[in-house]
């Protein structure tokens, strides 16, 4: 704590941007966690929609923004975070107009969320406050976390896609205490599992996608009455607290009890 | 001809079987089929029932299905470029289930997705029967054809990026290419009832296609009524045609290749090509089906890719040859 003091006060005064504009779900939430009052001026469109967003009552107070650069750069902010997947054009055109960019990249497992929080800390010149968030996680994770074996599980997505154990929902499940059948299949990423490889590996738990409004044959696949044969009881879903690498994914984890 | 009538059979029989046993879990030959038949517990035979058959049976069938519809629309139209999929029919079927699906009608009731493709794949032959004719050339059907497609594959297109799910524009691949990837035995229920009609219309029109190769002066002195071969053939390939591209996406070329290939064999007579057809787009797309889950299996690579490999440069040969007046 004594250190954390000595380095905020060694920063220059005034270092810390004071206009942020955040066009991407993920650094929108952290942002709004961390950011002081006043500071943050602008959040994705996204992080406003309650299907993606745990935190879209609060991001309502924001105004929106749709990642395009004519309108964040009249927003005239001292600092953009963008993300990896942030349409290059734009964020060339950005720094081209002379603002500064930041991409931080998706957090993909528990320690890189850690190491997201202290990078956003740093970005918004907050590191008391990631630190005090930073901790919160931890003894949130201690609390929710389950080293013993709980079996099997897989991830099913709309096209018949799965996550290893090198993805976000890898590492939930692997915090929550289930082996993922994907490492079965050599899966590490996010990859297609064919369906019958999934009903021939017998996972105890299956936990699917959850459903867009409107109809799709990808998503189609998560009715197939194969899974419902191989697979008696009920399927999981996954929801917005699993999409971003953010403190949020405690309450994932909490939600495989 | 007796060739024919002796080998398709057991080739159809053989590579249903093929089919059955390809997939990627790598299963052994007598205990997946002995799970297939006499069932069990653990996951093999769902695998075997749930996937994997309704797959091997939606090849033969839609296969068989495309097969004759081309034959007897080139028996028709007397052209041998006519082919639902290549000149829209298959297009307006899937425009059809594509509005099914999002308007939520195929929730509601199931059978909704066949009757809408139905429709718009009655739509697409009729109009073509009514721009093209007997009497329409080789140029009306291709510009008719090219022209339903490109309207059929627009409003497709169209409705998929309306759509508020973000898959649903993913899935134009799908509607224009066509696949049996992760088909269940509803798929087949909702396909196998009307197509099975189609074909019992389409089947007894032999002679009279015979009869129209004289020219249509002649049908009409030996009995064939052209007003009522026409509405029987629309309503047979709406038939067999919308509900297999419903369940199976539009896949081209079937109907071009298989009648193309056989022709030969069987003079060139409507009534031998058309059983002999069906047979052969079961062939050509269970082969098709097992070849793309051998080539890429980890990869959904589409049905209609391979048959327009095949049937593609076949199409451009033949439009070389009307090109230089020879009769094909």
């Amino acid at each position: 704590m004594a250190a954390a003091v000595m380095i905020a006060a060694a920063l220059p005064a005034g270092a810390a941007p004071q206009r942020v504009v955040s066009m991407n779900l993920c650094s929108d939430q952290l942002a709004m966690m961390l950011a002081a009052p006043g500071q943050l001026i602008s959040v994705s469109g996204l992080a406003q929609d309650p299907r993606l967003s745990p935190m879209a009552d609060r991001a309502a107070a924001y105004v929106p923004n749709s990642g395009r650069a004519e309108e964040i750069f009249l927003m005239r902010p001292d600092l953009v975070i963008a993300g990896t997947y942030t349409p290059p054009a734009t964020v060339a055109m950005l720094r081209g107009l002379g603002i500064r960019v930041e991409a931080p990249p998706p957090a993909e497992s528990l320690a890189q969320i850690r190491a997201e929080i202290i990078r956003m800390g740093d970005l918004l010149g907050r590191q008391d406050a990631a630190r005090a968030l930073l901790a919160r996680f931890d003894a949130d994770l201690a609390a929710v976390r389950r080293p013993a074996p709980r079996g099997r599980a897989a991830l099913y997505y709309a096209n018949g896609y799965t996550s290893g154990p090198d993805t976000l929902a890898g590492a939930i499940l692997d915090a929550a205490g289930y082996a993922n059948v994907a490492s079965d299949h050599g899966i590490a990423a996010t990859a297609p599992l064919p369906m019958e490889l999934l009903v021939m590996s017998q996972p105890d738990q299956l936990i699917t996608g959850a459903k867009w409004p409107g109809r799709s044959q990808a998503e189609a696949i998560l009715d197939h009455p194969a899974l419902a044969a191989a697979l008696p009881g009920m399927a999981r879903v996954t929801d917005r607290t699993w999409i971003c690498g953010i403190p949020f994914v405690i309450d994932a984890i909490r939600s495989l009890e | 001809m007796r060739w024919l009538s002796v080998a398709l059979p057991p080739l159809v029989a053989a590579l249903t079987l093929a089919s059955l046993l390809t997939g990627p879990a790598g299963l052994g030959m007598s205990e997946s089929l002995h799970a297939l038949a006499w069932g069990g517990d653990g996951p093999l035979p769902i695998v075997m029932r749930d996937i994997r058959l309704p797959r091997a049976i939606l090849g033969a069938v839609v296969g068989a299905g495309l097969g004759l519809a081309g034959a007897a629309l080139q028996g028709y139209l007397r052209n041998p470029l006519a082919e639902p999929g290549l000149i829209g029919i298959s297009g307006m079927a899937a425009l059809g289930a594509v509005i099914a699906i999002q308007t939520g009608l195929s929730l509601a009731t199931p059978l909704a997705l066949p009757l809408t493709a139905l429709a718009g794949a009655a739509a697409g032959v009729g109009l073509l029967a009514a721009l093209a004719g007997p009497r329409g050339g080789s140029v009306t059907l291709i510009l008719a054809g090219v022209a339903i497609s490109a309207l059929a594959g627009a409003g497709t297109a169209l409705v998929l990026n309306l759509s508020p799910n973000p898959y649903a524009a993913n899935e134009i691949v799908f509607w224009l290419m066509g696949s049996l990837a992760d088909r269940s035995l509803l798929h087949v229920w909702l396909a196998l009832p009307p197509m099975v009609l189609g074909a019992a219309l389409i089947l007894p029109t032999r002679r009279a296609l015979d009869a129209l190769t004289l020219g249509e002066a002649a049908a009409q002195s030996l009995g064939v009524s052209a007003v009522a071969l026409r509405w029987r053939l629309i309503a047979g390939i709406a038939l067999t045609v919308g509900p297999a591209t419903a369940v199976a996406g539009a896949i081209g070329f079937v109907g071009l290749v298989v009648p193309h290939v056989l022709r030969p064999w069987v003079g060139a007579r409507p009534s031998a090509l058309l059983p002999a057809s069906a047979l052969g787009g079961a062939v050509l797309l269970l082969a098709a089906d097992i070849a793309v889950r051998l080539i890429v299996p980890e990869r959904d690579l589409k049905l209609g890719v391979l048959t327009a490999i095949v049937g593609a440069p076949l199409f451009l040969r033949l439009i070389w040859k009307t090109r230089s007046g020879g009769r094909v």
